[in-house]
């Protein structure tokens, strides 16, 4: 039985469809990466297995246990990050977490038990009795999740969790996530950092216009597009894209100090690239042949339907 | 099991309502200060005979204090970012409804008890049926916190929107409900729109358990008072969840 079912799901806002009969399942214990751009339909599918929106259409179990027959049942498997963080900021870090506990139910004393641990953990135990007012955006996406695992969720759903975090909080909410996950929650983390997924899924799914429009692991879904490899160059000085101009190179983006030159013959491409180099007396400074990136997949995927 | 989980999200969502709300400048304003400054502008340096006006005071107060909470969640939280983050927790929209209702009636039975003790210590203000009082008060208090929660569903995104607009719908109710010109004394469509207000049914109670007259039998009142709750509740259960998604 598959952690999560979605069969059929569609919600449609005014003339608008949301999310155009959608169907997956995400297996216990597995990361399950939901991947599109903005206004795809990422949001409102979360919503609708959560339970916090009616679909239209679709059937949404969790852990076999129906959402809309059921809703109370399911919603007690899990545990939400919803995209706004969804913190009281009149409450202290404290308060938050045992309101949290109480809707799950947790007698008193494991409540102060597992608040306090939570609390720790996310670096908080300090600040426990100051309101979530005075805290920093990373410091109350913290709180945010532990309301979410407060009563050990089977199943956690995460929308954008590290959006516009700092290097340490984002840090610390990758590592409970993967701890959850060992733990044996199964995770559906829907995100905008693509490296952030391709890390850390085991499969990704990727929607566009309320349509899903690929649904594989990272590795296979960045073969699927073997023509865009690249070779990404440093010289010691600036130099124009054009220049390496070849009928096998596609296009030539610049970073930074570096360009990347896309071509589906590396080979051909770095000792175009060598020659020219000796040429003009130029310096590599740095030079890498990359493969498909997951990147490259979804924008592929994503684009051509736009 | 149902029925326990659902009581339990009752009485934690009224629980951090009133942690979170009772103190919120809205809710003194509106609930609080201006009942007061009515009170002040009517009754204050006129020749009133207080056993009179006392009921009509009493359920102004109570209407404007249990319906000054309801408004203001829902908006408050939708801006805040909190309305998802409390509907992934296990309840349902109903669930929710009720914790708002419950705390506005806490509220609004926490100032009418302060007034009624306020008026049996220094004013003489006969109890005539205090049991019928006590009555008049739980039904009233649920009513208008009901009212309250109702007046939340538009789809707003800021409370402010919201309690403008409860304004507008509470104050012309308190010059229809017998409360400044007794109901023995209104007539015409003074008196039509004086059915029309679940205000006037606990002026009338309260008069009837205060000073033992009253313009309808108190089983209308009652009647009448549970059968408003029952109206606004599924009103608001209703249009909360017609715009559940408006404003997440």
């Amino acid at each position: 039985m598959p952690a999560i079912k979605v069969e059929g799901l569609r919600k449609k806002f005014g003339n608008v469809v949301a999310v155009d009969n959608i169907s997956f399942d995400v297996e216990k214990g597995e990361m399950f990466g939901f991947l599109g751009p903005n206004g795809a339909g990422k949001t409102t599918t979360i919503r609708l297995l959560t339970g916090v929106l009616i679909p239209d259409a679709g059937n949404v179990t969790i852990e076999g246990i129906d959402v809309r027959k059921d809703m109370i049942r399911a919603k007690m498997m899990m545990g939400v990050i919803p995209e706004m963080g969804g913190v009281y900021v009149d409450l202290t870090a404290k308060q938050n977490l045992v309101l949290a506990g109480k809707y799950y139910g947790l007698p008193k004393s494991a409540l102060e038990e597992r608040s306090e641990e939570l609390l720790s953990t996310f670096g908080l135990y300090d600040r426990r009795k100051d309101p979530v007012r005075t805290f920093s955006k990373g410091m109350k996406q913290r709180i945010s999740i532990a309301c979410a695992i407060i009563h050990n969720p089977q199943v956690l759903f995460l929308d954008e969790p590290t959006e516009g975090l700092d290097v340490q909080s984002r840090r610390l909410i990758i590592d409970t996530i993967i701890e959850m996950n060992e733990k044996g929650s199964t995770i559906f983390l829907t995100t905008h950092n693509i490296e952030e997924a391709n890390r850390l899924c085991e499969r990704v799914c990727i929607i566009n216009k309320g349509r899903i429009v690929a649904i594989d692991r990272p590795e296979i879904l960045r073969g699927t597009f073997d023509n865009t490899q690249s070779v990404e160059i440093s010289f010691d000085q600036s130099v124009e894209g054009h220049l390496f101009d070849a009928e096998f190179i596609s296009k030539v983006d610049r970073f930074g100090d570096k360009l990347r030159l896309y071509t589906n013959d590396p080979d051909r491409s770095v000792k175009h690239i060598v020659a020219l180099a000796n040429e003009r007396g130029l310096r590599i400074v740095s030079m890498t042949v990359c493969g498909p990136s997951l990147e490259e997949a979804f924008v592929r995927l994503t684009g051509d339907e736009q | 099991m149902k029925e326990s989980v659902f009581l339990r999200g009752v009485i934690v969502t009224a629980e951090k309502n009133i942690r979170i709300y009772y103190n919120k400048a809205p809710v003194i304003i509106f609930g609080l200060l201006f009942p007061l400054f009515m009170f002040f502008a009517f009754y204050m340096g006129r020749k009133i005979d207080m056993s009179v006006f006392f009921p009509g005071f009493l359920a102004m107060a109570l209407f404007f204090t249990a319906s000054s909470v309801g408004p203001l969640i829902t908006p408050w939280e939708k801006q805040a970012g909190t309305y998802e983050r409390l509907l992934s927790y296990p309840v349902s929209v109903n669930t929710i409804i009720l914790g708002d209702v419950l705390a506005g009636a806490l509220f609004g039975l926490i100032i009418t008890s302060v007034v009624m003790t306020v008026a049996v210590l220094f004013l003489e203000v006969a109890f005539n049926a205090p049991i019928l009082l006590g009555m008049a008060i739980v039904l009233g208090t649920i009513c208008f916190a009901s009212f309250g929660v109702c007046l939340a569903s538009p789809s707003v995104r800021s409370p402010s929107h919201i309690m403008m607009f409860s304004s507008l719908i509470r104050f012309p109710l308190i010059f229809i409900s017998g409360i400044f010109i007794p109901l023995t004394e209104l007539e015409g469509i003074g008196l039509i729109l004086s059915y029309m207000s679940p205000l006037t049914y606990l002026v009338d109670m309260f008069n009837a358990g205060l000073t033992g007259t009253s313009a309808f039998p108190v089983a209308v009142d009652i009647l009448a008072l549970m059968l408003f709750t029952a109206v606004f509740l599924l009103i608001a259960s209703k249009f909360h969840k017609r715009n559940l998604a408006k404003g997440l």
